[in-house]
This record gives structure tokens, C-alpha cells and sequence, in this order.
């Protein structure tokens, strides 16, 4: 493999491993306070992108204006589904909210097939971000290293809004115990929905970022790299937001190393994800950097 | 004439009048609603077969569509005759200990169900440690890599190019007297003391464990006979349908499935038939929508897909609403005609007797 080779695959691996670090980062804040698998993350992740795609290819929004509408827009969803599908069930048994989940998952990706249509829809990039950088042998295109540029940046924002700020502490509070939080004067509801604001807010950039990366918007989309954030987020320790972002990393150098070291294999690409998610959990279920978490009697 | 006997010859009756009724209908109703009555009972057994891994013994599992897979492939990889075969596998040539192997539908399907079963009990061995969530995860995790497995094995299952031409085998009879049997054991197996152990699982399993039950075992247990279910159901179900391929089997699949059970009641037997009932005719009933509709003089285009989107809403509002689902716990029973026995109602209520 030549030193140009090499270099590609890095950086394709870091971007993509960034990624799902910035969707599985929501999934993570929402498991950690609610001990529920928000199942629609990944169909929020598709909506982010299919904005994009509306804004800046069909309206002819310029390109921050059209990004920022996304945003808005997709933390509007991310707050609607915790509205309507999740706080009705607080009190509910933990796996009816999961089916609910499974169930607005479901609903997002198939009203999405009714407006969007089932026609996968090319994004144009913009070509200031697609003119290479040549280094010495190695060539490189500006949005492959803006991509982990930007999704370090934003958790980082995150973990110092998470540890030094008020609502952050509100969150985290709630994670440990949730009546008590309550006694204290706090308004859990409206920490739950900035949790899933500030979850959705990162999804939709992340489908923005793979809206450029990976030029193309489909409904079903977000499934695979909803499911494989997930378990980025299991692998890292779910609760824990910089395990999340450790997860996403691993996994995108497993997927693209593996891939590029043995060609014969891509057909699996798929199934690395799952395996690793089965190892990690007979070996250490509570992730790399989880806490341990005893059931109460 | 005291209960026990009035209810047998209830039993009796009705199952005299659906016979009946199964032996009218090939020749009286159209191919179509044929289909229909064919996947209810699929769906029942597919629905109990989940309810009994997640209802019952409180498994939160998502790889029913993996288990399917292995028994649709399984039953069609063994009545294929060796020319349908040869003639069908065009990228890479068949594995050659496959291509002579036949056996007669009714081994296939038995073997389907064993097959899947074998498998989930592989999976269930490392995997039930985990509890809730996790587990959750894991089979569905295992249910996308049977299918990716699938799809890259050309030799044995033909690839993505899936396989076409299993003769439909899949009768009205077939399909109920498999339920039928399917329900028998299920029924036996609940009022029975292991339906009470795996109940004990399900509602407290440090409770159970206390009172010497190996929980463990009997989680693997409730999860392998669970997986037969999914195994048999997917034969069927390529035998109903004649083509199968490895799309077939994505975790829609098993939302569907889901679904019947939600709707039913998580641990009513009855409530997964009705589930069964309910969501199969709902699905092809919603196919209106998709329809142009004519109103007087307003005509509405058809919107395709909204079907689906209907269905999802419906899934949440159960959720939200009435999360017990329609049966809750409960089971059918003669003794809700008789209201005079008020006593005997309320017993059965709070307990569940069964059919």
C-alpha cells in the first residue's frame, strides 16, 4: 500500500469514525437519562440530510443560510418526537417508550418515502471543498478533514456545555437520579427536551457532513449508520460522551482498515459493526469507558 | 352439565365449523384472500413464537426476521429439485453437497424449524447473560448478520439474486394445522409448571432465582423453542410466497411481528392470534389509502406509501394509549358467554386459563 494509499484511508477512516462518534453522541445523552434507545435518531440523522438537500439544492439557499434552516429544522423534529412519543410514556415500563421508538423510527422513515419519494437524490458539493490539497505524493480534498475538524470542535462544545455550565449539570444530575432532580427544583422536562435538542442539533450536522461526504440523500439512510452509532456508543460506553466519540472512531477505522487490508471482504462491511458489538459485550458490556451500572433489587 | 364439558364441546364445535370452513374456502374464495388467510396464520405462529420469547419469558429480542431467513432458506434449499437448482445459481456454481440433497416438504419443515432453533441456541448462549436493552440490540445485531451472511454465501443461498420457484407447498390446511399444533403446544406448555417458571422469569428473575429456578437455562430454553417458531413460520412463508431473497428479511420484518404482539397483549396467546388477525388484514386493508378515492364530486390522488405511514401512527397510538395491548395478560375463554358465573370470570381473569 503506498504512503498516498494510506493516507486516504486514515483520513476516510477518521471522518467516518467522526461521524458516527457526532450521531452516536446523541444516542449516548438520550440512554444516559432516560435509559432509552432513541431508535429515530437515525432517522433524524436522514432528515438532516434531506434538509440540506432541499435548501441548498432545490431552493437555492446559499450554503451557511441553508445549513443553519437544517439545523433548526431537524432539532424542531428531535423535539416533537420527545413531545409526542416519548414524555407520554415517562412513567411507562422502559421497553413500551423502546417500542415507541421503534414505532416513530418507522413513522419518520416511511412519511419520508411519502414526501420525499424512494428515489435516492443527488447533493452537489461545493466545489471549494473539493479542490485538492496536494502534499508532497499525498492528495487531499478540503471536506475530508473538515468533516473530524468540525465534529471534534462540536463535542467539545458539548462536553464543556455538559460540565461547566448549569443546564449541563442539570443533565447530568438527572442521569443519576431523576426524583431527586425533580425535588431539587429542577424542570426535568425541559432538560430531557434540551437533551434531545442538543442530540438532534449534532444528528443534523453529522447528516449534513455525510450529505457532502457520501453525495446522496435516501430515505433509508440513516438506518445502517443509526444502528452502527448505536453501537459505537455500546462499544465507548453508553452514557459516557466522550466514550461515544472513542466508539465512532474504532469503529470507522474497523470498517474502512479492514476493508482496505482485505479488499474479498467488503461484502461484510456491514456485519463488523454488529460483531464488534457482540465482543465488546461478553467481554465488557458496560463499554470501554462506561460505569458499572447494579440492578436494584 | 358441569364446565369442563360444556367447554369441550364449545372447543369441539368451533374447531368442526373452521374445518369446515377450511375445506369450503379453496374453491370459493379468490387467490388473494386466500393469500391473506395464509399469512394470518403464519403471522399467528410468527407472532406466538415471539410472544413467547419476549412476552412470556421477558426477552426483549429483535432477530425474529434472522431466524426466519434460516428457515425459509432451509426449507427451500431442500425441496429445490437439483435442475431448478443447477438453473438458478448463475454467478458462482452451487455448493455440490446442496445440489442432490431433497427432501419431502414436510421434513423440510420440521428441519427448518430445528435448523433456526440450532442457531438460536448458539446465539442464545453467549448473548442471554446480557439483560433488556442489550439484548435487544445483540439480536438484532445477529438477525442483520445471518442476513449479510446470506447474501454473501453464493454457493449455498445463491446470493442477493435469492431463490425462485419453491413449489407452494403452503395450503390453507398446511398453514392452520401448523398453527393449530403450534397452538396446542403453547397452550399445554403455559398451563403447564414450566409456563409458571418462565412467568417467574419474566416478572422477577432474582425472585425465581431465589426459589432455586436456573434462570438461565430456562431463558435459553424459552429463546431456542422461540426460535424453532421463527424457523417454521419463515418456511412457511416461502413456500406461501414462492421467491424469497435476503431483503425479505430486514428488521421491518420483525417490527411487524412486533406489532401483532403489542396490539395482542405481551403474554396472551390469545391476544397474538387476534394480533395476528388484526395486523394482516389491517395491512392490506390500509392499501385503500394508496388508492384514488372518489368522494361525489372530490376525487383524492393515491398517495403510495402512506399505507405504511398509517400503520406506524397506529403502533404509537397503541403504545401510548393502551399499552397493554387488547388482551393485556388475559386468554380467551368459553366462560365469557356465560355471565351468570360471575365468580368464575373474574378467576380467569386474574389468572389466565387458557383455551
Amino acid at each position: 500500500m503506498t504512503l498516498n494509499m494510506f493516507v486516504q484511508h486514515f483520513i476516510n477512516a477518521l471522518g467516518l469514525g467522526s461521524l458516527y462518534g457526532l450521531i452516536a453522541v446523541g444516542y449516548t445523552m438520550v440512554y444516559g437519562i432516560l435509559r432509552l434507545i432513541n431508535f429515530a435518531h437515525g432517522d433524524i440523522f436522514m432528515l438532516g440530510a434531506y434538509f440540506v438537500y432541499f435548501t441548498t439544492v432545490v431552493f437555492k439557499l446559499p450554503w451557511l443560510l441553508g445549513v443553519g434552516i437544517s439545523i433548526i429544522g431537524v432539532t424542531v423534529c428531535g423535539l416533537l418526537v420527545d413531545r409526542i412519543a416519548y414524555r407520554p410514556l415517562r412513567n411507562a415500563p422502559r421497553i413500551s417508550a423502546l417500542i415507541s421508538a421503534i414505532g416513530v423510527s418507522f413513522f419518520i422513515e416511511n412519511l419520508a418515502i411519502v414526501v420525499f419519494s424512494g428515489i435516492p437524490r443527488p447533493v452537489v458539493q461545493p466545489p471549494l471543498l473539493m479542490k485538492p490539497i496536494v502534499v508532497g505524493q499525498v492528495r487531499l480534498i478540503p471536506l475530508g478533514l473538515m468533516v473530524p475538524v468540525i465534529s471534534f470542535f462540536l463535542v467539545g462544545v458539548l462536553l464543556w456545555m455538559v460540565y461547566k455550565t448549569k443546564p449541563g449539570l442539570a443533565m447530568r444530575s438527572i442521569s443519576f437520579d431523576i426524583e431527586t432532580t425533580r425535588l431539587m427544583g429542577v424542570s426535568v422536562d425541559r432538560i430531557i427536551a434540551l437533551t434531545f435538542a442538543l442530540g438532534s442539533a449534532l444528528a443534523a450536522v453529522a447528516g449534513i457532513l455525510w450529505a457532502l461526504r457520501y453525495p446522496r440523500v435516501e430515505p433509508f439512510m440513516g438506518i445502517f449508520p443509526g444502528f452502527k452509532a448505536f453501537i459505537a456508543a455500546v462499544f465507548g460506553g453508553i452514557g459516557s460522551i466522550p466514550g461515544a466519540m472513542v466508539g465512532g472512531i474504532i469503529l470507522g477505522f474497523v470498517e474502512i482498515m479492514s476493508i482496505a487490508f482485505f479488499p474479498h471482504l467488503s461484502g461484510y462491511k456491514d456485519a463488523f459493526a454488529f460483531v464488534l458489538l457482540i465482543f465488546i459485550l461478553l467481554i465488557k458490556p458496560t463499554g470501554l469507558m462506561g460505569e458499572k451500572l447494579e440492578d436494584k433489587i | 352439565m358441569s364446565r369442563k364439558i360444556r367447554n369441550g364441546t364449545l372447543t369441539l364445535l368451533a374447531l368442526a365449523l373452521f374445518a369446515c370452513f377450511l375445506n369450503w374456502a379453496p374453491s370459493n374464495l379468490n387467490g388473494y384472500v386466500l393469500r391473506i388467510l395464509n399469512l394470518i396464520a403464519i403471522n399467528a405462529i410468527l407472532g406466538l413464537s415471539l410472544n413467547l420469547i419476549y412476552g412470556m419469558t421477558g426477552m426483549f429480542s429483535l432477530g425474529h426476521a434472522g431466524f426466519m431467513a434460516i428457515g425459509a432458506y432451509v426449507s427451500a434449499l431442500l425441496i429445490l429439485s437439483p435442475a431448478q437448482k443447477e438453473a438458478m445459481w448463475i454467478l458462482e456454481p452451487i455448493a455440490p453437497w446442496l445440489l442432490n440433497l431433497q427432501t419431502p416438504f414436510l421434513v423440510s419443515l420440521i428441519l427448518a424449524g430445528l435448523v433456526a432453533a440450532l442457531f438460536g441456541w448458539l446465539i442464545a448462549l453467549p448473548i442471554l447473560k446480557l439483560g433488556g436493552d442489550y439484548l435487544g440490540i445483540a439480536t438484532l445485531g445477529f438477525s442483520e448478520i445471518i442476513r449479510i451472511l446470506i447474501t454473501n454465501l453464493t454457493p449455498l443461498t445463491n446470493g442477493s439474486l435469492g431463490l425462485k420457484g419453491i413449489p407452494a407447498h403452503t395450503t390453507l390446511w398446511m398453514s392452520y394445522g401448523c398453527l393449530g399444533i403450534f397452538l396446542v403446544c403453547m397452550v399445554s406448555m403455559m398451563n403447564s409448571n414450566f409456563g409458571n417458571v418462565l412467568k417467574a422469569v419474566r416478572d422477577d428473575e432474582t425472585a425465581a432465582r431465589t426459589m432455586g429456578v436456573n434462570t438461565f437455562r430456562i431463558r435459553v430454553l424459552a429463546f431456542t423453542l422461540g426460535c424453532f417458531g421463527g424457523g417454521l413460520g419463515g418456511a412457511l412463508m416461502g413456500n406461501l410466497i414462492t421467491t424469497i431473497d435476503p431483503r425479505m428479511f430486514m428488521i421491518t420484518q420483525t417490527y411487524n411481528l412486533l406489532m401483532i404482539v403489542v396490539v395482542g397483549g405481551l403474554g396472551s396467546i390469545t391476544g397474538s392470534v387476534i394480533g395476528a388477525v388484526l395486523v394482516t388484514t389491517m395491512l392490506e386493508w390500509l392499501r385503500f389509502v394508496e388508492n384514488p378515492i372518489q368522494l361525489g364530486s372530490l376525487s383524492i390522488p393515491g398517495i403510495p406509501g402512506m399505507r405504511m405511514v398509517l400503520f406506524s401512527v397506529l403502533l404509537i397510538a397503541v403504545i401510548i394509549f393502551r399499552r397493554e395491548g387488547i388482551m393485556g395478560m388475559r386468554e380467551f375463554t368459553w366462560d365469557w358467554f356465560f355471565p351468570s358465573r360471575k365468580k368464575l370470570e373474574k378467576n380467569s381473569e386474574r389468572g389466565g386459563e387458557g383455551l
